[in-house]
């Protein structure tokens, strides 16, 4: 039952990926369009340009740089938007603040932040972590200002105050949100990243990408392309990965609504 | 999300007295700390005046900024850009995801390739706009159309699965077709994440044309904020930074507007007007 259950499961999953990447490759099969390769040559030069060494050398640093923005951006995030979420003052004070730094597009920054950092790695973090950190900031006010009335009651008649109601009634809370921020802000991350290391860098995914793109490589950097929505896709399935442990209580507790 | 124990009465008219006088004014003092700070910072030895002019330099290069032809038709340049591909970007996201959410095969089918498709950066799709279009229009649209239309997209399936059970099966026992549920269960329930996923393509709409124009060379701010990068003219990268950040602001007022208009009977924007 289960092993049929799983068939399916796995029959779903693959079937429209399996015809897009058949249409694919058959329109692209003849093509004779120096932009757009047929699919099997860009298969073939994979493996040929991503070798251990180039994934060592240029996709390594350019995953460490990202995970070292993000949690940056994370732990300020969360730690800024816990304070600002629960002080009414503080929120009025800072949000017109707040909305305008959220408001500038992250890319832009890169220029500025590059008068400060230079452009070493220093300047590729801050610009992955000064477009992360809005999301999430928000979110976690947002989730923050959403507790749930009672249980904040509740939790005051019991005298359950500082740390621990932070811990146990707010962060708990907001969790969803500030995971719903959080993913948000992986994608946005990633974006940054790549478009650092476009900007001034001698290696890096971004990087080596733009090259191919400049030496006319074409093929080359439809793999590269490739390459960057795979390393999207496996990021996005760890975070979920990460987050289903982290919310399996909520999960449950949604699951058991609409079960009842 | 959270569960309303106790119906809430309606505000009484009395307490929609004068504006909300104090919040604006702890804004505005915000507001004015941070003009202070930026006033102040570049004369202390902590941050060279190279790197940061001080606030009433980079105020001078705004003011002359806004008295340049260049200035506002890349202005309007950005806009287009930003207004068209959301446009697309929105509509398409809502109705793919209406479809696919409200059909549990379709769900099941196009989960897997939603979520490979959607984490591909929209940035990696740059060295093919450009090759594809060069500095042209489509190229802005081909990467903010990609990026927005997935946020769109996740937040209406989201707000679709999100849907109460007991009002699901309320509805199915007064039978409410399929269209019936649609219009009465699965969108006012969706409908906040609708405007979520709106204001979110909003942003990432306009990061991405700004993007498009500061890496492509698309006409726009963001080329004008390369050029000044390059000539060294640090008060009017700084200018147009404050441009894309104000145009930001504008766009988030203008979404949050549209969405307590939308939403005015959803709990949170009732909280909202009650508590103050």
């Amino acid at each position: 039952m289960t092993v049929r259950i799983a068939a399916r499961r796995a029959l779903f999953a693959g079937a429209l990926p399996a015809v897009l990447f058949a249409v694919w490759w058959l329109t692209s099969a003849g093509s004779t369009d120096f932009y757009l390769p047929p699919l099997s040559t860009i298969l073939q030069k994979f493996p040929e340009v991503w070798t251990a060494d180039r994934l060592m050398s240029d996709v390594l640093p350019s995953l460490l740089r990202l995970t070292a923005g993000y949690l940056l951006a994370a732990a300020v995030g969360i730690a800024l938007g816990l304070a600002v979420g629960s002080h009414r003052v503080l929120r009025d004070v800072l949000e017109p603040v707040l909305e305008l730094f959220r408001a500038i597009p992250p890319p832009v920054l890169v220029p500025v932040i590059m008068l400060f950092a230079g452009i070493g790695d220093t300047m590729k973090i801050i610009v992955v972590a000064s477009g992360c950190v809005w999301p999430i900031l928000l979110n976690t006010v947002e989730g923050v200002r959403a507790v749930d009335e009672v249980l904040g009651d509740t939790c005051r008649s019991y005298g359950i105050t500082g740390p621990t109601r932070l811990w146990h009634l707010v962060l708990r809370s907001a969790s969803p949100q500030i995971l719903t921020g959080m993913r948000q802000a992986l994608s946005i991350g990633i974006i940054l990243m790549v478009i650092s290391e476009m900007f001034a860098s001698s290696n890096g995914l971004g990087f080596t990408i733009v090259q191919f793109q400049r030496s006319f490589a074409i093929p080359e950097m439809w793999s590269g392309v490739l390459l960057l929505g795979l390393l999207g896709f496996l990021l996005s399935l760890l975070f979920r990965f990460a987050e289903n442990r982290a919310l399996a209580w909520y999960h449950g507790l949604r699951r058991a609504q609409r079960d009842s | 999300m959270t569960t309303t124990y106790a119906s809430r009465p309606a505000a009484p008219a009395a307490r929609r007295g004068p504006a909300p006088s104090p919040v604006v004014l702890r804004g505005l003092a915000g507001l004015a700390g941070l003009v202070a700070v930026l006033e102040v910072l570049p004369r202390t030895p902590l941050v060279s005046a190279d790197y940061l002019p001080p606030a009433s330099t980079i105020g001078r290069a705004f003011w002359n900024l806004l008295g340049e032809g260049t200035f506002w038709s890349a202005l309007g340049d950005t806009l287009t850009g930003w207004g068209i591909g959301l446009a697309i970007a929105v509509l398409a996201g809502v109705a793919a995801g209406v479809v696919i959410g409200s059909v549990p095969v379709l769900r099941a089918a196009t989960a897997s390739t939603i979520e490979f498709l959607r984490p591909i950066p929209s940035v990696a799709l740059i060295p093919v706009a450009v090759l594809l279009y060069g500095t042209d229009l489509r190229s802005k649209l081909l990467l903010v159309v990609y990026a927005s239309f997935w946020q769109v997209l996740v937040q209406v399936l989201a707000g679709l699965q999100d849907a109460d059970p007991v009002a699901q099966d309320t509805a199915r026992s007064y039978r409410l077709g399929t269209w019936g549920r649609i219009r009465y269960v699965l969108w006012p329930t969706a409908l906040p994440y609708v405007m979520t996923g709106v204001r979110l393509a909003a942003t990432v709409a306009l990061v991405l044309a700004v993007t498009a124009e500061l890496v492509i060379g698309a006409p726009g701010l963001g080329q004008q904020l390369a050029v000044a990068q390059t000539s060294g003219a640090v008060p009017e990268v700084y200018a147009l930074v404050l441009t894309t950040g104000l145009i930001g602001v504008a766009v988030n007022l203008a979404a949050r507007a549209v969405e307590h208009r939308v939403l005015h009977w959803h709990q949170s924007q009732r909280g909202e007007s009650q508590s103050r």
